[in-house]
């Protein structure tokens, strides 16, 4: 057997001392700025939909956005293409590692129909998922989104399925 | 001695052998730890924190590793089948003979992405998606969805050019040739291959999709081009850096091998275009 096997345990490569979220000098090492047009990938579908779609449900549970430390994004709570996409600051009381968890990727959880998709933020700002790992995008709402587009109905696994 | 070929000049033979040592990794649970493992690695490598397989110097050496770990389970089963690599600057299109039904099958139906042919359809009943992140089990593809060409080969000879292999802050956000190779940076590489392919290549469950190997197994030997056109830049990190595998630190999962024993490929295989100087052809053994 290979023994890359010894890794499957979530728990044992977990690191141990994720922090809470991107620190500011982290996050401003690289400005953001335009990608050779790789946001028409993956994700170009979602753009053009959202426009229609998000405004109709987004407003009432957004509307009190919490910020978590004065930094990161705000939570959101919408529902995208038939989906419940929620997403908000996971706080700053995880301390990482041992517990196995899902919260504190980044500091932010965003969930699909109730169920957390595993998102993380780059040094230079943007978002990817575990769904759509190669693209990044500007938010974790668009990383919602992007997940939903690519999902296509399907519901998500719990992230500890191997 | 192990040699890795160039996927489009495969005979019809060696496409069957390995497809078949594929099928058999898959079916006796051999093939899903691969997968388990990239995904478990994609999960916790993170910028503000350790990183080991992704977004960060040892990205290199942890994927050719990686890829030994795969090609010798892959000879358990077939002693003379080796890792093909995919020159995606050259076959770029869904029309290249990669996609065949004789090797790995074309892109998904439109309607859902499920792939229909070749030997890793799901109606082949040898090819179920288990390690998922979503309900679906069944392969899927979206190649060149949304017109986002694969990359070309003066963008990768741009990314070649590079004299400096890493750069801090060792993450995502970093210049030199590591991180432009892998694609968070500039003309993106590695990571734009992965959104071209869509389906599974597109999460972490990459491995799912056995292009995972070809696409990976080009991305090493563009590493090994790199070298040989700047012999004189070291990998970097040299020692001392927080959260980063330095050249003379073990990587995990293995805790057993370091950057710098995995720098010269040719003491584990050579490349079909290895023609040049010592690859001693009296070493040979695997």
């Amino acid at each position: 057997m290979p023994t890359a096997v010894a890794a499957s345990g979530r728990g044992c490569i977990r690191p141990l001392h994720s922090s809470l979220g991107v620190p500011q000098h982290v996050r401003n090492h690289t400005p953001p700025r335009p990608r050779h047009g790789r946001r028409r990938s993956g994700t170009a579908a979602a753009a053009p939909a959202l426009a229609a779609a998000a405004p109709a449900f987004a407003a009432a549970p957004a509307a009190a956005p919490s910020r978590s430390a004065g930094h990161g994004p705000a939570a959101f709570d919408e529902v995208y293409r038939g989906r419940r996409i929620q997403g908000h600051p996971s706080g700053g009381g995880h301390h990482g590692g041992h517990h196995g968890g899902h919260t504190g990727h980044g500091g932010y959880t965003v969930l699909i129909d109730g169920e957390e998709l595993h998102v993380m933020q780059n040094a230079d700002g943007t978002w990817i998922s575990v769904i759509t790992h190669y693209d990044p995008v500007p938010s974790p709402r668009a990383a919602a989104r992007a997940a939903v587009v690519e999902l296509q109905g399907s519901p998500l696994v719990p992230l500890a399925t191997a | 001695m192990t040699v890795r070929k160039n996927q489009a000049a495969l005979t019809p033979a060696e496409k069957r052998r390995f497809v078949s040592a594929l099928h058999e990794l898959k079916r006796s649970g051999r093939y899903d730890t691969f997968v388990t493992t990239h995904n478990a690695f994609i999960m916790s490598d993170r910028d503000d924190a350790e990183r080991v397989g992704h977004r960060s110097p040892s990205f290199l050496p942890w994927h050719r590793r990686f890829l030994l770990d795969f090609e010798r389970a892959l000879q358990s089963v077939d002693a003379d089948v080796t890792l093909p690599y995919w020159d995606w600057t050259a076959d770029r299109t869904p029309r290249s003979s990669l996609w065949a039904p004789d090797f790995l099958g074309g892109t998904g139906r439109s309607r859902d992405g499920r792939v229909m042919d070749g030997p890793f359809a799901r109606s082949g009943d040898r090819w179920t998606i288990t390690v998922r992140v979503d309900g679906r089990d069944f392969l899927r593809r979206n190649l060149g969805a949304g017109g986002l060409p694969l990359p070309t080969r003066a963008e990768v000879d741009s990314v070649l050019a590079m004299d400096t292999y890493d750069m801090p802050p060792w993450n995502s956000g970093s210049d030199g040739f590591r991180n432009h190779l892998e694609g968070w940076r500039g003309v993106n590489l590695h990571n734009r291959v992965h959104v071209w392919v869509g389906g599974q290549m597109a999460t972490g469950v990459s491995p799912n999709d056995p292009v995972f190997w070809l696409h990976h197994a080009f991305i090493d030997k563009l590493w090994a081009d790199w070298q040989a056109r700047h012999p004189d830049s070291p990998y970097l990190p040299g020692g001392g850096t927080r959260d980063v595998v330095d050249l003379d630190e073990t990587m995990r999962p293995w805790n057993d091998v370091t950057p710098a024993d995995l720098l010269d490929h040719t003491r584990y295989y050579t490349y079909d275009t290895d023609t040049d100087t010592d690859t001693g052809t009296d070493t040979a053994s695997s």
